[in-house]
């Protein structure tokens, strides 16, 4: 009985969570990686993109709940995805046409795009703390629960409870879906192919009769819906807030690149590693062992690893030390 | 002459911009601004010589800013001593163990050939290491925490006067820059910056939690100053004489004698604010011309030609027999002490230390913008970058409050869309910097001031 205990206790308070959060980072990895292979740049405009497309959620939320339209026990920012979505893919293609379409045809070095979408980062920012402000926003509504702690014990008599949040359950099945789609499009139709041979060899993939504009405005619009649905999952999960999203740029780009730049299936994995690290080293297992422990060997002490002040440091140094020993990241294999 | 008439040009209206701000402002304000321009021109200075000379790409001024401003409270703060004797053996014995731990991978590094056993072994000795500092530090931590929380609570600094610190923080900054630039520099540009932005980002927490240090966020206030403070000048005979002649003039105006008590007792308080803080901006004005001084001599010097050559092509000056990664560690070392001493100086101007405003935003990508607008690999260019971008910074507020109140004049001062946008003016900065990078990206990548290559 002890032993279920405290699995349950890893379940509730690390697995579970950890899943969620994971996805929320593989999402961002993913679009971080797609523009990387494909346009050849670090983005680092990338948690302001996703901001970009969760500000519009937030409003159209809003504006929903003020008409009285809602999904039920479902949150009604999921209906708002698709317009948000659409908003994003917009914004990006304007920002694309206006200032990275330049670069990309003078084939300006991957450094300089990357110091102009630090500028694209500034505007951004500008626009969604003009348009929406700075402010913490939750647009949660409908069913907060799946699964209560107290149902929980009623039902198995454990002690521990198991708590089951609908966010989290619609974060993992959304992403789920969404990235299947994403590489079944990549790998089983023509243009994603088209896309993989771009990023494998540009030149190989002109001489072929690859439109590289077709191939460009495909990259921009499957980032546009990770992104924004990534934004959506996070904001929904946790609460919106600007400031936030740009820090969540660092772990984003450490997934991306603990799972090797380049390679989509890696930066999702990567997006999971990085989370599991980050909540399993900070986690105080003080009732996991007290748990499975016999009396006389039962902890004092919190069981800590590190304090949870350092859960962004742990994620960082993880990217560090890959970066340092196997810089094509621990996923290696065929890019895209 | 003739070839530095743009840079002069270019100064005069960015000098003529900062008197009009005292003018319409205040004196006060124009001074701040300016100091603010001076420091930020140090930390373009540091980043310059980085990106600029050698083309390396450094998102992690934010860590050594942080550690320069930490260097001011571990230099001049007054040791605590009780917190000493609570928990200082402990802490010098972690400080033993982490300097045995890194001599004793080192020499494994040496003595044992490249394996796998190698490879467990260092492994070992970090993990046992790293328990053994947690063992030792923890209740040391705990007690040395326990002093006088509100107060006090970490072990201060060595009590010295505040301007040894920014050597200290020069040294400290490069000593992460040396650590830093062994391990990373091997990597290719955007990953070397990426690597860079979140080491800086683990450094900056580590001030932030490590509470013995420096309080983490609880902050450390009221550090030393080397300039007067103005209630000790408002109280000085010396000073007051000084206002009463410069202002003679006005003050003879007045006739009742209460009266012109009441104007001089302001004077007095305004001027006091403004001599302190053209003490600072002398101090800091020495130190950009020092440091502009040594920089355009290394830069016209065989050194920077071979850092120079280095950046165009660093296989052809490997092939030259220049030693390009020596060469590379020491200008990052080098770019890192710059911009630790910067951050000393912000952290003596504001007189307090605070390791939660330290974000990527305000000191990395800020200072880049004002590197790659004021010109890469032109010191003047830098420095006029951090003097542009940091008077945007600052002005982009009220400027933009100015143009909204244009714009929506013709509306009613309770219409929402005004007030929405009168209440978000201060994020009309981050638009006008943004948009300023993109144009200079775009129209001048050389920046205002392009690099100048001399040729005798």
């Amino acid at each position: 009985m002890d032993f279920i205990n405290a699995i349950i206790v890893l379940l509730n308070y690390t697995i579970i969570p950890a899943l969620t959060y994971g996805s929320q980072l593989a999402l961002g990895a993913i679009f971080v990686t797609l523009i990387y292979g494909i346009l050849r740049f670090a983005n680092f405009a990338t948690g302001d993109m996703m901001s970009f497309g969760t500000m519009f959620a937030v409003l159209l939320t809003y504006y929903f709940q003020s008409l009285g339209i809602n999904l039920g026990i479902f949150p009604t920012a999921l209906i708002t995805i698709p317009l948000a979505t659409f908003m994003m893919i917009l914004y990006m293609l304007s920002i694309d046409k206006f200032v990275f379409e330049y670069y990309r045809i003078k084939k300006s070095p991957p450094v300089q795009l990357a110091m102009v979408s630090v500028g694209v980062m500034f505007v951004t920012q500008a626009i969604i703390r003009i348009i929406i402000g700075p402010a913490d926003r939750t647009f949660l509504d409908g069913e907060k629960f799946i699964l209560k702690a107290s149902e929980f014990k009623e039902m198995t008599g454990l002690n521990e409870g198991l708590t089951i949040k609908s966010t989290q359950a619609i974060t993992i099945v959304i992403t789920m879906i969404a990235v299947s789609i994403m590489f079944w499009f990549l790998n089983k139709t023509k243009t994603g192919t088209s896309m993989r041979a771009y990023s494998d060899n540009e030149d190989l993939a002109l001489l072929s009769g690859i439109d590289p504009k077709k191939v460009v405005l495909i990259t921009w619009i499957i980032a546009g819906i990770l992104a924004t649905i990534g934004g959506v999952l996070y904001g929904l999960d946790k609460s919106y807030r600007p400031f936030v999203y740009f820090n969540n740029m660092l772990p984003i780009f450490a997934a991306a690149i603990v799972g090797g730049i380049g390679n989509p299936f890696g930066a999702f994995l990567g997006g999971y590693v990085i989370a599991f690290a980050e909540i399993f080293l900070t986690y105080a297992y003080k009732k996991f062992f007290t748990y499975i422990l016999p009396e006389a060997l039962e902890p004092n002490s919190m069981m800590q690893i590190l304090s949870t002040d350092y859960k962004f440091a742990v994620s960082f140094s993880i990217l560090v030390i890959v970066l340092l020993f196997r810089p094509s990241g621990i996923f290696k294999g065929k890019t895209l | 002459m003739k070839q530095y008439l743009n840079v002069i040009t270019a100064y005069l209206i960015m000098f003529t911009l900062i008197i009009l701000v005292g003018i319409f402002q205040s004196w006060s304000l124009a001074l701040t601004i300016l100091n603010y321009c001076l420091i930020s021109a140090v930390m373009t200075i540091g980043a310059n010589i980085q990106w600029g000379y050698a083309g390396l790409i450094n998102f992690g001024i934010m860590g050594y800013t942080a550690l320069g401003g930490l260097a001011v409270v571990l230099v001049s703060v007054a040791p605590v001593g009780e917190a000493w004797s609570v928990g200082g053996l402990n802490m010098m014995i972690c400080l033993g163990v982490i300097i045995g731990i890194v001599f004793s991978i080192r020499l494994t590094l040496k003595k044992i050939a490249k394996s796998k056993k190698r490879n467990y072994l260092i492994a070992a000795i970090i993990i046992i290491g790293i328990l053994l500092l947690r063992l030792i530090s923890a209740p040391a931590i705990e007690s040395i925490e326990a002093v006088e929380p509100a107060k006090t609570g970490f072990l201060g600094g060595l009590g010295l006067p505040v301007l040894f610190s920014w050597i200290a923080g020069a040294f400290l900054a490069g000593g992460l820059a040396f650590v830093v630039g062994k391990v990373a520099l091997g990597l290719r540009a955007d990953y070397l910056a990426i690597a860079t932005l979140l080491i800086a980002e683990i450094v900056v927490s580590i001030i932030k939690h490590e509470d013995w240090l420096a309080r983490g966020v609880k902050n450390v206030i009221g550090l030393k100053r080397p300039a007067p403070y103005e209630i000790n000048l408002q109280q000085s005979p010396w000073f007051i004489d000084l206002v009463e002649k410069f202002h003679s003039g006005k003050l003879a105006l007045i006739n009742s004698v209460s009266e012109k008590q009441d104007v001089l007792n302001q004077l007095v308080i305004d001027a006091s604010s403004v001599y302190v803080k053209l003490c600072f901006t002398g101090l800091f004005l020495t130190v950009v011309i020092i440091l502009l001084i040594v920089t355009q001599k290394a830069l016209y010097s065989p050194w920077g030609r071979m850092m120079r050559a280095i950046r165009d092509n660093e296989e052809a000056a490997g092939a030259m027999g220049k030693n390009v990664v020596k060469q590379h560690l020491l200008i990052f070392i080098l770019g890192s002490a710059i911009v630790g001493i910067a951050g000393a100086m912000m952290v003596t101007n504001d007189g307090l230390f605070t390791p939660g405003s330290y974000r990527p935003m305000r000191y990395t990508f800020v200072i880049w913008v004002m590197v790659i607008v004021g010109g890469t690999g032109n010191n003047f260019g830098a420095i006029l970058g951090g003097f542009v971008v940091w008077f945007l910074w600052v002005e982009a507020a009220p400027i933009a409050l100015f143009f909204i109140n244009l714009f929506t004049a013709h509306l009613p001062e309770t219409n929402e869309i005004r007030v929405h946008l009168i209440n978000s003016a201060p994020y009309f900065r981050f638009l006008v910097i943004g948009t300023a990078l993109l144009v200079i990206m775009r129209f001048r990548p050389q920046g205002i001031l392009p690099e100048k290559i001399i040729k005798n």
